[in-house]
């Protein structure tokens, strides 16, 4: 079972039975693949952009975002994978994602996933988080708040701070 | 300087509560070290030789005298009464214990401090000079355009897991006291001619095992765009830079790897989508940031002081500090001064302890207008001094061992805190200092030698920036015992260059021996008025090298 937490109208849900599998989980479906495997298993309709897909789209941290493109209409769902926390590429492939490429399906953490980097995560965009298998999500949960205060932007807070009246609440200080 | 508003101090608080409660999981061991790492790195918390090392952020090195005591204070309960000033312009404390960490983040964030992001792959502390706003070489003051980009880099949550640790500096002056070559991102600010602020944009310089200096990667960007473009540049950096290997995970590296060219090309095509979207800054914050740093209220000098000349005839020994430590002003009858953290052998380059603190807030306060600024090179600048005060605050620093007179000469040497504590040393740092300090002791000789930078570094990281001093010594190791090669040539500012290696390297007995050979050679070749790096560039490496390795000198 996935150790999932999903916003649901940006709420921290646990999700207790989602149904996807990453590609090497290798048991039952919907199956979550990689950019070549998900092509290769997909029927013209759906390379087309005429129906959508069974399978979600797992981007991994070499893949350009910008290669879904074509089938983004077609796609279920979009994981990020994190091979490491501290590998900080998909924070960046988010970005791109939502604001360049404008996904607004479901875009979830998978990997190296953990509670205090999911506040940066849910910042950069993503709406699920499946937490490494053996940390608690109850603990995990508290990791998703971060600072109340973000100085620039992000894809949830596309305006800085400066634009946001700072400047006009000078009398709160 | 920069105020703080409700929004800055909500941070800090939140930060400090956030560490503390990562702090408490370590202990109770819910977070592996391996998880806790990069957690503590970028709070400014390494483990080093014998303790954890808290570094505090000193922004553009700017300070209080009310910050400079409260720095005074976590010396005196949470060290061993000293601090440590470090080349990027903060403050390291060598001792402290992880269980009392979060007090000191406290006790920061009352004071409008803190300690994010001085380690760590992220963005580091923002530097500019230590004279920025008072200098008399400046083009306009690079604090407001800092202090934003400061703010803007602070937990952005796009970029906290960079390759490898990111480092912008600026300059806005005519000579670059920042050293923006040798950054990740070097911005040089000015006016066009229509009087609107603009920035060089450099990129891809650095020290460490590859030095490279910085290649221009954009002319004349509107400072409206600043942040946008960092962002451009942070991501593509961010996608592409290497994490196979962290001594080649810089942006340097992956610049040379596409040429300055395709990476240009690269950033434009991130940059276009994004450069006219919300994070264009607006003349409302600039305003609101500038506010901070408007100038202090300067009191109209008699246009001659009597007592300032017969102070200087009179007293060879200040007369001999004012002609090295003590700078230009923009405004008529004021002065910066430099207090010099190395006497020699009292005392490490950098270090100062809780009372001289105290002492520098009070000066500040006294002399000034109650502020103080840290230079790149370990030294303290008190920003505005009334030429009137000069003997009166000389005396005081003489007194407190803040006096020497030798800011840009051989003795005043950067040097990273080296073996003596650093677990990635290869070799000392300290003792090779003050070895030097203590063999070139005469002050009326070093006035002679006159500009000489030496810088030294205890391992290829290059925190002692020891390619661009002039003379610049590493630490190696050599089948277990600590051996120092050397650079001669090496330069900051608007001439950076890179030091030439001059031979094998030395054994630590050596080195002072070694420093007087080079010394000798410039002296002996000097031609009227020239300053050791010219004549390097005169002759050569050949001269230095001949005698430096000659057997007939050797003691």
């Amino acid at each position: 079972m996935n150790n999932l937490i999903r916003l649901i109208d940006g709420q921290a849900r646990i999700v207790s039975d989602d149904p996807w599998q990453l590609h090497e989980a290798g048991q039952g479906e919907p199956l979550i693949l990689p950019l070549a495997a998900w092509r290769e298993r997909q029927p013209v309709e759906v390379l087309e952009g005429r129906a959508v897909s069974a399978d979600g789209l797992l981007l991994q941290v070499d893949d350009e975002p910008e290669a879904l493109q074509p089938f983004l209409a077609s796609l279920p769902l979009i994981a990020i994978d994190f091979p490491s926390f501290r590998d900080g590429r998909g924070y960046s492939q988010a970005y791109l994602l939502r604001t360049r490429l404008g996904w607004r399906g479901e875009l979830r953490a998978v990997g190296d996933v953990l509670r205090d980097q999911l506040a940066h995560m849910r910042q950069c965009g993503f709406d699920a988080f499946a937490v490494r298998a053996d940390k608690s999500l109850e603990d995990a949960l508290k990791g998703l708040q971060g600072l109340s205060v973000l100085y620039g932007r992000s894809v949830i807070e596309p305006r800085p701070l400066f634009r946001r009246g700072r400047h006009k609440e000078e009398s709160r200080s | 300087m920069y105020q703080y508003d409700d929004y800055d101090r909500a941070l800090v608080r939140e930060r400090v509560a956030q560490f503390r409660d990562q702090v408490q999981r370590r202990l109770a061991d819910e977070l592996s070290e391996e998880e806790f790492l990069p957690l503590r790195l970028q709070n400014g918390l390494y483990l080093q030789k014998h303790a954890y090392m808290l570094r505090v952020a000193i922004p553009y090195g700017t300070l209080s005298a009310k910050q400079m005591r409260a720095l005074a204070h976590i010396a005196r309960e949470y060290d061993r009464g000293y601090g440590h000033f470090t080349t990027r312009q903060n403050i390291q404390f060598n001792w402290v214990e992880l269980e009392r960490v979060p007090g000191i983040l406290d006790w920061l964030a009352e004071h409008d401090m803190h300690a994010i992001q001085t380690s760590g792959n992220c963005v580091r502390n923002i530097t500019t000079e230590a004279f920025a706003g008072v200098a008399a070489d400046e083009y306009l003051d690079p604090r407001p355009l800092a202090e934003i980009l400061r703010q803007w880099s602070t937990v952005n949550p796009e970029f906290l897991f960079l390759p490898r640790k990111f480092k912008i500096a600026l300059c806005a002056a005519e000579q670059d006291r920042a050293a923006i070559q040798v950054h990740d991102i070097g911005l040089q600010l000015y006016r066009d001619e229509a009087g609107e602020l603009r920035l060089r944009v450099l990129v891809g310089g650095g020290l460490g095992r590859t030095p490279i200096i910085a290649q221009t990667l954009r002319e004349g960007l509107h400072w409206q765009d600043c942040l946008s473009y960092v962002e451009a540049i942070l991501r593509v950096y961010n996608r592409h830079g290497r994490r196979d290997n962290k001594y080649k995970a810089r942006i340097k590296i992956l610049v040379k790897a596409q040429g300055i060219e395709a990476f240009a090309a690269e950033v434009e095509r991130e940059w276009q989508p994004i450069k006219d979207g919300p994070a264009r800054l607006t003349e409302d914050e600039y305003q609101r940031v500038a506010a901070s740093f408007q100038k202090p209220a300067y009191a109209a000098q008699d246009g001659l002081d009597l007592d300032f000349g017969t102070q200087l005839t009179r007293d060879h020994a200040f007369a001999r500090w004012v002609s090295r430590n003590v700078m230009a002003h923009q405004v008529a009858g004021y002065v910066s001064v430099v207090l010099s953290t190395k006497p020699g052998i009292s005392a490490p380059p950098g270090d100062v302890t809780t009372e001289q603190m105290e002492a520098l807030a009070d000066w500040s306060e006294r002399y000034g207008f109650g502020e103080i600024r840290v230079a790149h090179e370990q030294n303290l600048v008190l920003p505005d001094v009334r030429k009137a005060d000069l003997y009166a605050l000389w005396r005081e620093a003489e007194a407190a061992g803040l006096g020497t007179a030798n800011a840009g000469l051989l003795t005043d040497i950067i040097a990273c805190p080296g073996g003596d504590f650093c677990a990635l040393a290869n070799a000392k740092s300290i003792p090779i200092a003050q070895a030097i300090q203590q063999r070139f002791d005469d002050l009326d000789y070093l006035h002679d030698l006159g500009e000489l930078s030496l810088n030294i570094s205890g391992c290829m990281n290059a925190c002692g920036h020891h390619h661009i001093g002039n003379i610049g010594i590493l630490g190696v190791d050599k089948n277990g015992s600590e051996w120092y090669q050397l650079t001669l040539g090496g330069s900051q500012g608007q001439q950076a260059a890179l030091g030439k290696v001059i031979g094998p390297s030395f054994a630590a007995e050596q080195v002072p021996e070694v420093i007087e050979r080079i010394v000798h050679t410039y002296v002996d070749h000097r031609e009227e008025g020239e300053g050791f790096l010219d004549t390097f560039q005169r002759i050569g490496l050949e001269p230095f090298k001949a005698r430096v390795y000659s057997r007939e000198e050797v003691a």
